[in-house]
């Protein structure tokens, strides 16, 4: 299960992410965002209710930064003990703006 | 040892991680531990969804021991599909930069390093992948 709170303010868009980012999930995200990032110069994605993510939900986050390296910036916040691991062994801490 | 045998179907997925859950829940597992454990399990069933079978899902049998003092989870994914040794391949690059990264081979990386051992073996026509992970 995977909630997705999206709050727009202008060119800002706030993503909240609630649940779980896994193989089943991750295409709703990637859906959910498809139409809305054209005119956004900058996202945050909020990952402080997110429990879980797999490879499935990384793809997704990694073609968000690559579309948003192009028009502005991306920044991901609170993500869990599990998630900053993951983040850290695949590299992911290195090419994400994580706060 | 628990057994669990179920179609490779990714639509499958919550009902591998909630028969993995509960074996864990029930040896006391950790709660971050269980979910790297479930992560590894996404990948490694995810992966036999997509590519082990052609003709429509066939059947995995998915064993779950726990066992030893410390106490250990070892969980093994065994598929009737084509040969295939998920950690045969090279580890992708992680140092190149966003623009320049994919996430091909990512699932699999995750597992070798989260779980503190991974094994794979053909035999009896069989794939078996395991994980083993101290809970």
């Amino acid at each position: 299960m995977l909630n997705i709170t999206k709050t727009r303010d202008g060119k800002k868009l706030l993503v909240a992410l609630e649940g779980r980012l896994d193989t089943n999930t991750a295409p709703e995200l990637e859906e959910s965002l498809s139409d809305e990032l054209d005119d956004i110069t900058e996202l945050v994605i909020d990952l402080k209710d997110l429990e879980y993510i797999s490879s499935a939900g990384l793809r997704v986050l990694l073609a968000c930064q690559k579309k948003m390296m192009k028009q502005g910036k991306m920044t991901v916040c609170n993500p869990n003990d599990v998630i900053t691991e993951i983040f850290e062994v695949t590299g992911f801490s290195e090419i994400l703006d994580i706060k | 040892m628990k057994t669990l045998n179920i179609k490779a179907d990714r639509k499958n997925l919550h009902r591998v991680l909630a028969f993995i859950d509960r074996e864990l829940f029930n040896a006391g597992c950790r709660m971050k531990t269980k979910i790297q454990i479930d992560i590894a399990a996404e990948e490694l069933f995810t992966n036999i969804a997509a590519y082990a079978y052609e003709d429509g899902p066939g059947d995995v049998y998915i064993d779950i021991d726990i066992n030893g003092d410390p106490a250990s989870a070892e969980i093994t994914f065994s598929d009737s599909g084509k040969p295939f040794d998920p950690f045969s391949n090279e580890d992708p690059d992680i140092t190149l930069n966003a623009e320049e990264r994919s996430v091909g081979g990512l699932g699999v990386y995750m597992v070798k390093k989260t779980m503190d051992e991974v094994h794979y073996e053909y035999s009896d026509g069989m794939n078996h992948t395991t994980i083993r992970k101290m809970i």
